[in-house]
């Protein structure tokens, strides 16, 4: 792990939110982006960590608590604690979680391929998930909401089709730091705000063990990079391990395919998303 | 902050309600111009539906009848109101032209409501290309075209893609509704428009009392304070432009989202000093409704006469110069 320290004193403040303002923003643009494509209510996969929990918080103080559902999907090897904060967060915010136990199908499946290694069964316990959350939104004729934050999409730290897909994510703008910003702002259980963040697919699996950097740093030279556009050099001139910051480039650029439509052959003269050109919100 | 869409398309909220014309009786139809020249305007901070014409259109025309029932001369609808911003191929699909029966029945608002409109569309020309274009309408004639002639291809804009740029800014009597007892000058800036400060000049140069501004404004940049980026910037060039040109500026942003990206409404009135004189906080729908003082375009030139001594025979000079220049390589 990396040890650098904040090298920029004036650089917390960069990534400094106003709270209030986004926190307003977020909520119109949630209720906007459910409500012109015809839907009342959203689901969403708790986890117990910070990110689920705000995008939680976020959406039952736009749409109230009985337009939001909140699914808990557990596998045997989670950490029994993020239930206990899942549950609790749905607490604060007035609202119950559906719990839904992901083990019998992961396990039906590994039974047949007992050799695949961790990566493959967190991607596939991520898959499944998301396809609870789809049938679910189907059910519940509510929206799929994202919870990946802009540190995790950058860095491509998330499952393709799995924890990636929604249909709406409000935070995915927001680096990691910016998210724990919001969330004290909203008040979540102070346990969701001091724990290490972790994917939780296996137990004591953190977040920034795998990454190898800490999201303080990670966030600031993200920022660097992505907002400002300093090149590089720069970023290292400002002080950071250059280990670090080509680590950094080096996963957003063999990340950019998870961000991203699948490729398509080009054979016509007017290609989906090539010149085929619509926004989303084409006729809503 | 409301970010909300009006579900029923009619702006409900008022702001600038303390403002006495609002508070008035409504006037009947053909009030007797104002003697001293001043005028009520209404800003309407909308939320156009994306490619929807004919809801939008249903839209302007209730507001229309509301702010010339607030006694407006004039109301004023952000950027492409009549079509959305993002529309991207939808361009042509949601294009109009000036004699299509959409601008007609606009025509025949400002005819029937006593009050001049101008509304933001994509607007068709006979050769088939297609501008970012508001009209400004009045007594049931088209009074003015402004095509936007800066259009904005960097970040999140791609309108180069999608359609030709104007080629001129031209400041033009607007009857104001015929409210007014003085000729009001006036000119148009879309948005990008504003930020070259040139337009604005050869605006005031023209003469101008009241420069009328449709927006679609994305909320972005910094995510600290409620000024975000953007409006910070319209903040300093709607004061700065109302009080080097002496002139009354009519800010309309609009409200609502497009793929994701929230329009930070903001709408305002600043006047001939660069004081912000009416504003809207937030992005939420409503008319900001204000009377325009033609005494303040007075004292403000009285005060400050930097348009009587405006050099234009050394702007003259020096341009001529940088052409021949120029044109030498």
């Amino acid at each position: 792990m990396s040890t650098t320290p904040r090298p920029i004193a004036s650089d917390a403040d960069t990534l400094a939110v106003d709270a209030p303002f986004v926190i307003e923003l977020l909520r119109g643009f949630i209720a906007d982006g459910v409500r012109k494509v015809g839907f009342e209510r959203v689901i969403v996969g708790l986890s117990g960590g910070v990110d689920s929990a705000l995008v939680t918080a976020l959406a039952v103080s736009s749409l109230g608590t009985g337009n939001v559902v909140a699914v808990f999907m557990p596998y045997r090897s989670s950490d029994p604690q993020s239930q206990v904060d899942a549950l609790a967060v749905c607490d604060s915010v007035g609202i119950n979680a559906k719990i839904i136990d992901i083990t019998p199908q992961v396990d039906a499946y590994f039974e047949r391929f007992p050799d695949a290694d961790r990566t493959r069964r967190g991607n596939k316990m991520a898959r499944e998930r998301m396809s609870i959350l789809y049938d679910h939104s189907m059910a519940e004729r509510a929206l799929v909401l994202g919870t990946s934050n802009k540190t995790e999409l950058l860095l491509g730290y998330g499952t393709l089709f799995g924890d990636m897909a929604s249909a709406l994510n409000p935070i995915g703008d927001l680096y990691k730091t910016q998210v724990y910003s919001l969330a004290r702002a909203v008040g979540l259980p102070e346990r969701v705000l001091t724990k290490a963040p972790s994917a939780d697919l296996w137990a004591g699996q953190s977040d920034e063990d795998e990454l190898g950097m800490r999201y303080a740093v990670v966030d600031q030279v993200l920022h660097l990079l992505v907002d400002e556009r300093r090149t590089r050099a720069e970023v290292i001139a400002l002080g950071f391990d250059p280990t670090d910051v080509d680590s950094i480039v080096t996963r957003v650029r063999g990340s950019q395919y998870k961000r991203r439509p699948p490729v398509i052959a080009k054979l016509s003269n007017r290609t989906i998303d090539r010149e085929f050109r619509y926004p989303r919100d084409w006729g809503r | 902050m409301v970010l909300e869409r009006s579900r029923t398309g009619v702006i409900a909220g008022v702001d600038g309600a303390a403002d006495a014309a609002v508070d008035a009786p409504a006037p009947k139809a053909e009030p007797a111009p104002d003697p001293a020249g001043s005028v009520t305007v209404a800003l309407a901070q909308f939320y156009p539906r994306l490619g929807d014409v004919a809801t939008n259109l249903a839209a302007h025309l209730t507001t229309v009848a509301g702010a010339a029932a607030a006694g407006a001369g004039l109301v004023v609808f952000p950027e492409l109101s009549i079509t959305g911003y993002f529309l991207k191929d939808q361009v042509p699909e949601v294009a109009l032209t000036v004699d299509s029966p959409e601008v007609g029945a606009l025509r025949a608002a400002s005819r029937e409501g006593g009050i001049d409109i101008v509304a933001g569309l994509i607007l068709e020309s006979d050769q088939h290309r297609f501008y970012n274009a508001s009209l400004y309408l009045s007594a049931g004639e088209i009074t003015h075209v402004h095509r936007k002639v800066y259009l904005p291809t960097y970040g999140l804009f791609d309108e180069q893609r999608y359609v030709a740029a104007g080629d001129r800014f031209r400041a033009f009597d607007a009857p104001l509704g015929g409210r007014t007892g003085h000729t009001w000058r006036a000119g148009i800036l879309i948005c990008e428009d504003l930020w070259h400060p040139s337009a604005a000049a050869l605006l005031a140069r023209q003469g101008v009392d009241l420069v009328i501004c449709p927006s679609a404004s994305p909320g972005r940049g910094q995510l600290q304070g409620e000024a975000v980026g953007t409006a910070s910037s319209y903040d300093v060039m709607t004061r700065t432009y109302a009080q080097l040109f002496t002139t009354y500026v009519l800010y309309c942003n609009r409200s609502g989202f497009e793929d994701g990206v929230g329009f930070w409404g903001g709408s305002r009135v600043v006047d001939p000093v660069g004081a912000v004189v009416a504003e809207v906080r937030g992005a939420h729908e409503t008319l900001l409704v204000h009377r325009l003082e033609r005494s303040a375009i007075r004292r403000a030139r009285i005060a400050y006469p930097l348009l009587r001594d405006e050099r234009n025979d050394v702007n003259d000079a020096e341009t001529d110069r940088l052409r021949r220049r120029h044109a030498r390589g």
